[in-house]
């Protein structure tokens, strides 16, 4: 829910206006989630699922010495989706695929978000009239940020990082187009 | 280019042991499915061939026939072949198997099987599905195969 | 007392399966007794969607199926379709083909080597390879104008020429290529805890590799001196003065110790490349609309993992009829399962490891 001066948790669990007042002027909230923002944005572990070419480019190459990924603190890379944050879907899903890519995603505890790299993951990319492959992550799970190409450069891999900690400090900023 | 085939006069003594092959002008052996393991186990340890080298197995979905196709390579001489085999009926199409002969044709004939259909005899638990679900229905490679889903209309 | 065995899933999602590939093991305390691979979690149906595309269009597919060596992919394929079309290659197309898939195969062992050295615990190795496969992929994009899937090749030729900047930049690298593979030799190969986890693990005797159809580095390991650059010379290898290094014992650090004197060798052909490469056009006269007569061929290179083939079957339209491709790394991980009975789970990674398997190819 969204957290703001006027709207308060407490509202939710009590109607009596004097405990409201005297516990909204001493508790904020809001703040409190400004701060974990913050530490949250600049320090998230991803979760290393690669399906496909994309995942040289995107998990490896982005966190090698040229692209330094370690520069935002996102090169903590954990093998178990129970430790991780952000889970980076590079490459194609396919049917045999899928229940185990929801899976996963379901075992990621909160707060999570989904980026979705290259064109296959996004849409299905070149193989998208197979009748084996799903078209695009979307369809399974939902996705905070889609990186295009085929495969994106390491470049274009840190923009998406850097979108995504645009919107977990301030999610507002989603609804208006970028420039 | 280099000419890598069997001399001529070895292919005569292939002929005349199994009367049934037919040998193209691009030197392509078409072999009759009944005769596949005798001639497969006869350039395999006839030391003349030594054909010990399986390189390729796989297969086509004609309009009249399935076709197999074998590529065979000599280590030894350097001699390479390709072999063909037909198989007339499409409705269950079946095929003697050559995993006894070369260990490496076992994933190459689960492929066949899974996205194409072909029964291969004569291995006990073969052929299983190797890329695609247990219970998927049909078999993708085949001409006639309909499916949904893709592009969004 | 009774024991049973127990069912471990080396799952689909994991740090050292190469990709998403499972294998299904039953245990008996730490040992395997069974092993059950299953792949197929990435078969995205490349052969039937090559029917559906003209055959030029089929070149970017090849790209996607061993993406760490693109264009040796390329390779295979366009060489089926000048073999059923009877199209003569002219010859710098010939050398800058040769340089191009001699640097794609560097690349692929720079990373073969790091990401096995990772496998086993030796993270570092990892950085230092990707750092210099950085340079070799700087100079694939002059060229090409991608870092990693390139669709370079054409039928008849390639689609550009060499850029000027290539040529000292090329010299360069190759002048800094047995520095970097001192390094490897120095940080990993001599490495004691490496070897104690990779000597004498994983052997395959020369009449098992024969008789499962393994080619490349996993065959040489074992000592039979099988590359196809030499045995049935393609393209202009029958000019180009090169060394085939062999295995002794046929286990995992042989096959690790193959791939970086292989580098070492790649950098010697490039060199004589570049000093031989004559002048003259980089296509030969193709029709616009590619129609190849009925009929079909076969036709196979040397990729960095294997023997990679190509059976292409034309019914005389511009969309191939069927379309085949002979993956090496398929073929080699066919010899998993009896590869990996009798070793613990630990080295069940260094095993699979040392085939060095990339699952765009395994699946197709």
């Amino acid at each position: 829910m969204e957290v703001t001066k006027d709207k308060h948790p407490v509202e939710e669990l009590t109607k009596d206006p004097v405990v409201i007042d005297q516990v909204k002027r001493l508790i904020h909230i809001a703040p409190l989630e400004k701060i974990l923002n913050v530490a949250r944005a600049h320090s998230l572990w991803p979760f290393g699922f690669g399906l496909a070419c994309c995942a040289i480019e995107g998990l490896m190459a982005a966190n090698m010495p040229r692209f330094d990924l370690s520069r935002f603190g996102y090169e903590v890379m954990r093998g178990s989706p129970r430790q991780a944050d952000v889970m980076l879907v590079c490459g194609t899903v396919t049917h045999k695929a899928a229940p185990f890519v929801v899976r996963l995603y379901e075992q990621m505890s909160e707060p999570k978000w989904v980026i979705a790299m290259g064109s296959c993951a996004i849409s299905g990319g070149p193989f998208v009239d197979s009748y084996h492959v799903v078209p695009g992550v979307d369809k399974l799970i939902p996705v905070d940020a889609y990186i295009p190409g085929c495969p994106p450069r390491p470049e274009a891999v840190i923009d998406g990082w850097l979108m995504v900690k645009e919107k977990i400090l301030n999610p507002k900023v989603v609804s208006k187009v970028r420039g | 280019m280099a000419d890598y085939s069997i001399p001529a006069d070895l292919m005569e003594a292939l002929k005349n042991k199994f009367p049934g092959l037919e040998i193209q002008e691009n030197r392509d052996v078409i072999v009759p499915a009944a005769d596949l393991i005798p001639f497969m186990s006869e350039i395999k340890d006839n030391q003349d061939y030594a054909m010990d080298f399986l390189t390729n197995l796989t297969g086509a979905d004609y309009k009249d026939r399935f076709e197999m196709v074998y590529n065979l390579v000599s280590m030894t001489h350097g001699y390479t072949l390709m072999v063909k085999v037909r198989i007339e009926d499409k409705e269950k199409p079946e095929i003697p198997s050559l995993c006894p002969i070369w260990g490496g044709a076992n994933w190459q004939e689960r492929e066949i099987y899974d996205l194409m259909g072909i029964v291969f005899t004569g291995y006990t638990g073969h052929p299983t599905r190797i890329f695609l679900d247990d219970n998927f229905q049909g078999h993708p490679l085949r001409k006639d195969f309909q499916w949904q889903g893709g592009r969004e209309a | 007392m009774k024991t049973q065995t127990y069912s471990l899933n080396l799952g689909p999602q994991h740090p050292s399966t190469h990709g998403v590939f499972r294998i299904i093991l039953e245990l008996d305390g730490e040992t395997v007794v069974k092993a059950t691979p299953v792949p197929g979690y990435l078969h995205r149906g490349i052969e039937k969607l090559a029917e559906a595309r003209t055959y030029t269009q089929v070149i970017p597919y090849t790209d996607r199926m061993d993406y760490l060596a693109g264009m040796l992919m390329n390779w295979g394929y366009v060489q089926a379709v000048e073999k059923l079309m009877g199209i003569e290659v002219p010859e710098r197309a010939e050398y800058i083909r040769v340089i191009v898939g001699e640097l794609s195969r560097i690349a692929s062992h720079m990373i073969a080597t790091g990401a096995y050295g990772g496998d086993i615990g030796a993270l570092t190795a990892f950085t230092y390879t990707f750092r210099d496969r950085e340079y070799c992929i700087d100079l694939l994009e002059m060229v090409s104008g991608s870092r990693m899937t390139f669709s370079y090749f054409r039928v008849g030729g390639v689609a550009d020429d060499l850029p000027g900047e290539f040529y000292p930049a090329a010299r360069k690298f190759l002048a800094d290529l047995p520095g970097m593979c001192d390094e490897y030799d120095g940080l990993i190969t001599g490495n004691e805890i490496f070897q104690a986890r990779t000597k004498h693990v994983g052997v395959i005797t020369p009449e098992m590799g024969i008789n499962y159809s393994l080619s490349g580095p996993t065959l040489r390991g074992s000592g039979v001196n099988y590359d196809l650059r030499k045995v049935r010379p393609y393209s202009v290898y029958d000019r180009l003065n090169f060394e085939v290094p062999l295995g002794k014992n046929g286990d995992c650090f042989d096959r690790f110790r193959i791939r970086i004197e292989e580098m070492r060798q790649c950098g010697k052909i490039i060199q004589q490349a570049l000093d031989q490469i004559p002048e003259g056009s980089i296509q030969a006269k193709v029709p616009k609309v590619i129609k190849p007569p009925v009929g079909d061929a076969y036709a196979e290179v040397e990729s960095s993992k294997g023997v990679y083939g190509c059976y292409l079957v034309s019914d005389g339209s511009p969309k191939p009829y069927r379309v085949h491709f002979r993956r090496p790394s398929f073929i080699n991980l066919g010899y998993l399962a009896k590869l990996c009975e009798g070793w613990k789970i630990a080295d069940v990674i260094a095993i699979l490891g040392s085939i060095d398997i990339v699952l765009g190819e395994v699946d197709c």
